[in-house]
């Protein structure tokens, strides 16, 4: 066991260096132009310019150039923007990411608990027209745009039905803090996890559906029918136990997905000020050293995810916890 | 269906088969049963419907709608239910110094779906736009699967070093989240355009998001891919061509290649069904196709400005989007079915 959570930790390093090297050359070292006119922003002025040379070292060897810039992500944590003059970067990373994981780790529950109660339904009503349209259902959803469904959300929330009684509740766009205002927080996500949560809960549906349906077929089931129990019994306690194994497997790589991702996209439509509302401020004004920034952390973030999914696996286990 | 040698094709040269039960080969095994495949049909008539619409854009524009879909017109009157009515009204909200531009007027010769805000032809754009939406989801699909077929072959068959240098790297383009590395590719490509040596490449040309697109989601193909390769290399009939001298070039395109080749295939409509998602999103967030040209995620983002006033400028392109990609979906599931019944193949979708 403690062989192979070595092994996960490991491979789980070389990947962060291997997206921080990555990472770094796109940035400094694709040709074309200079890497100093791009992290200056646009139309900046010579001493700017001049500037961002010396601050990033761009007259030293490339090595030392990611050694420079690494130490100023991580450790010492002074990067600042050349477009906003002087505005550190990471701490404004950090100071917003309680925003981006509440949008998340909420979107992720709706649409677990979503998911596979689609699956559940549909496995069970398997071939009936409700199994049919839970399953279209579910492909309509991730054939959507997040940001377009999201637009269409405000459409009808804000706009054309906000002054029925059905959606009279929903605030006006933005984020409220868990501390201050619990309600608040609550109201105000509420749309976007749904609307994340519709992205995926067709397709978690859809794969656990399938999973059930070939778990049927298992000796282990046919047993649990030769022993009388009810149907609802050998879906849920039988069957589901072992579906259940592929869902946290997708769900371990569909949160990296989504923070990078649809997370992003779903802070913009909504006005949430998490870091993919801060990606997005910084693409517009070609703000590169946030974007950076945002993509480093974020990035690692995702890997240390699911290294951790991985890990609680090995924990879980019985067949690697042995080995 | 991954041994050829097995294939009803080959028996059926050997075994005088019955009239009324004729051999074929895996490939027209695999056509009839998508042939047969209604929703798979239906979807694949549905895409080729919407194609053909996107090509007919220029004829759109320049002799049914009469407008230039790339130029605003904020002046200018059209007949409406016989009235005279301007394409930019001015707006009754607020100050009642902005401009809101005409709605869907439900007309194919002006405005079908109304004015963006600049006051362009919305339906016009639309199919401009679907165009590009479509060169740019098929071109980066066979950049991708063409770069991943290279990566899995050489990985798979050659192994030793050169896997383990491929898989590393796979390793770390796996576990970066796609739109954080499309989104470092774009922001630093778009800024400046590619200028080495002799390839100069403008930093509005399709190319580039064609080109970041098709890299992205090479790990997901090619990893695949290549443990299908690392067990063919495994089999019998691989080890007869080794042990008989045939060389390896030779082994990798007469034996190899054709067994992934039904993965690859497979691959094909999924990945441009995901591949159009993320061009529209990508251009949504301004990195992806760049003004004046037209994509479906470009006139959503267009539309964000009047969503509350006209709503038609950004529900058009995202059904027309949900159209295509469902399309895709649909078929991609009926090829899957066909060529790959028991394959537990699944792209991640962003």
């Amino acid at each position: 066991m403690l062989g192979a959570i070595v092994k996960r930790l490991g491979q789980m390093l070389f990947v962060m260096v291997g997206i921080s090297v990555l990472v770094f050359l796109i940035f400094f070292a694709t040709p074309g132009a200079d890497p100093a006119a791009r992290i200056a922003g646009r139309n900046a002025s010579p001493e700017t310019l001049a500037a961002v040379r010396k601050d990033f070292g761009f007259d030293r060897p490339l090595p030392v150039q990611y050694a420079l810039m690494m130490n100023r992500l991580f450790i010492t944590q002074d990067l600042t923007s050349f477009v906003n003059r002087g505005w550190k970067v990471v701490p404004a990373v950090l100071d917003v990411a309680p925003v981006t994981l509440s949008l998340v780790v909420g979107g992720a529950i709706l649409w677990v608990v979503g998911g596979v109660l689609i699956g559940l339904v549909a496995a069970a009503t398997r071939g009936s027209i409700l199994d049919r349209t839970l399953m279209m259902l579910g492909l309509v959803g991730v054939s959507m745009p997040v940001y377009w469904l999201g637009e269409v959300m405000n459409l009808i929330t804000q706009s054309r039905f906000h002054d029925s009684w059905l959606f009279a509740w929903v605030p006006p766009l933005g984020y409220k803090p868990l501390s201050s205002d619990p309600v608040g927080w609550f109201l105000t996500l509420v749309i976007p996890w749904i609307t994340l949560a519709t992205l995926y809960m067709g397709l978690y549906g859809r794969v656990l559906r399938a999973n059930l349906v070939e778990a049927g077929q298992e000796d282990y089931i046919r047993t649990a029918r030769a022993k009388g129990l009810s149907e609802t019994r050998i879906l849920v306690r039988h069957a589901l136990r072992t579906s259940l194994i592929t869902i946290v497997t997708l769900f371990g790589l569909d949160f990296g997905a989504l923070v990078g991702g649809a997370a992003l996209l779903t802070e913009v439509v909504f006005g949430l000020q998490g870091i993919g509302k801060l990606t997005y401020d910084a693409l517009r004004s070609l703000d590169l050293p946030v974007i950076m920034a945002t993509v480093m952390y974020a990035s690692f973030f995702v890997v240390i995810a699911n290294a951790a999914v991985d890990l609680l696996y090995v924990v879980l286990d019985p067949r690697i916890r042995k080995a | 269906m991954t041994d050829q040698a097995a294939s009803p094709a080959n028996l059926a040269g050997e075994v005088p088969a019955p009239s009324s039960r004729v051999g074929r080969g895996p490939w027209a095994t695999a056509l009839r049963k998508l042939r047969s495949d209604q929703a798979a049909m239906a979807a694949l008539l549905l895409f080729l419907v919407i194609v053909a619409l996107c090509l007919l854009a220029p004829f759109y524009a320049k002799y049914v709608a009469h407008t230039d879909p790339f130029r605003s017109t904020l002046s200018g009157k059209i007949m409406v239910d016989g009235k005279l009515v301007p394409i930019m009204q001015s707006s009754t909200e607020g100050l009642g110094l902005g401009f809101t531009p005409i709605g869907p007027t439900w007309d194919f010769t002006a405005y079908f779906l109304g004015a963006d805000g600049q006051g362009r032809d919305v339906a016009a754009r639309l199919l401009y736009g679907g165009r590009n939406s479509l060169v740019i989801a098929g071109v980066s699909t066979a950049i991708c699967l063409f770069l991943a077929a290279i990566v899995g072959l050489v990985a798979g068959f050659f192994g030793g070093t050169i896997d383990w240098i491929l898989s590393r790297l796979l390793d770390v383009l796996w576990a970066f989240p796609v739109y954080l590395l499309a989104i470092s590719l774009s922001i630093v490509l778009i800024s400046h355009g590619i200028d080495i040596g002799p390839i100069s490449i403008n930093a509005s040309s399709l190319s580039l998001p064609i080109f970041i697109i098709g890299i992205i989601y090479v790990p997901y193909v090619a990893r695949p891919i290549r443990g299908q390769v690392l067990a063919l290399t495994q089999s019998e009939f691989v080890l007869a061509a080794i042990g008989l001298g045939v060389p390896s070039h030779r082994i990798l395109f007469r034996d190899i290649l054709p067994n992934v080749m039904t993965t690859l295939i497979v691959f094909v409509p999924l990945m441009m069904a995901i591949n159009m998602l993320t061009e529209s999103a990508l251009s949504f967030l301004s990195i992806g196709v760049q003004p004046p040209a037209a994509s479906w995620g470009t006139i959503i983002q267009d539309g964000q400005e009047q969503l509350y006033t006209r709503p038609m400028v950004a529900l058009a392109p995202g059904i027309a989007i949900v159209i295509t990609v469902l399309a895709l979906n649909i078929l991609g599931d009926g090829v899957r079915d066909a060529l790959d019944p028991r394959s537990k193949l699944r792209i991640r979708s962003a």
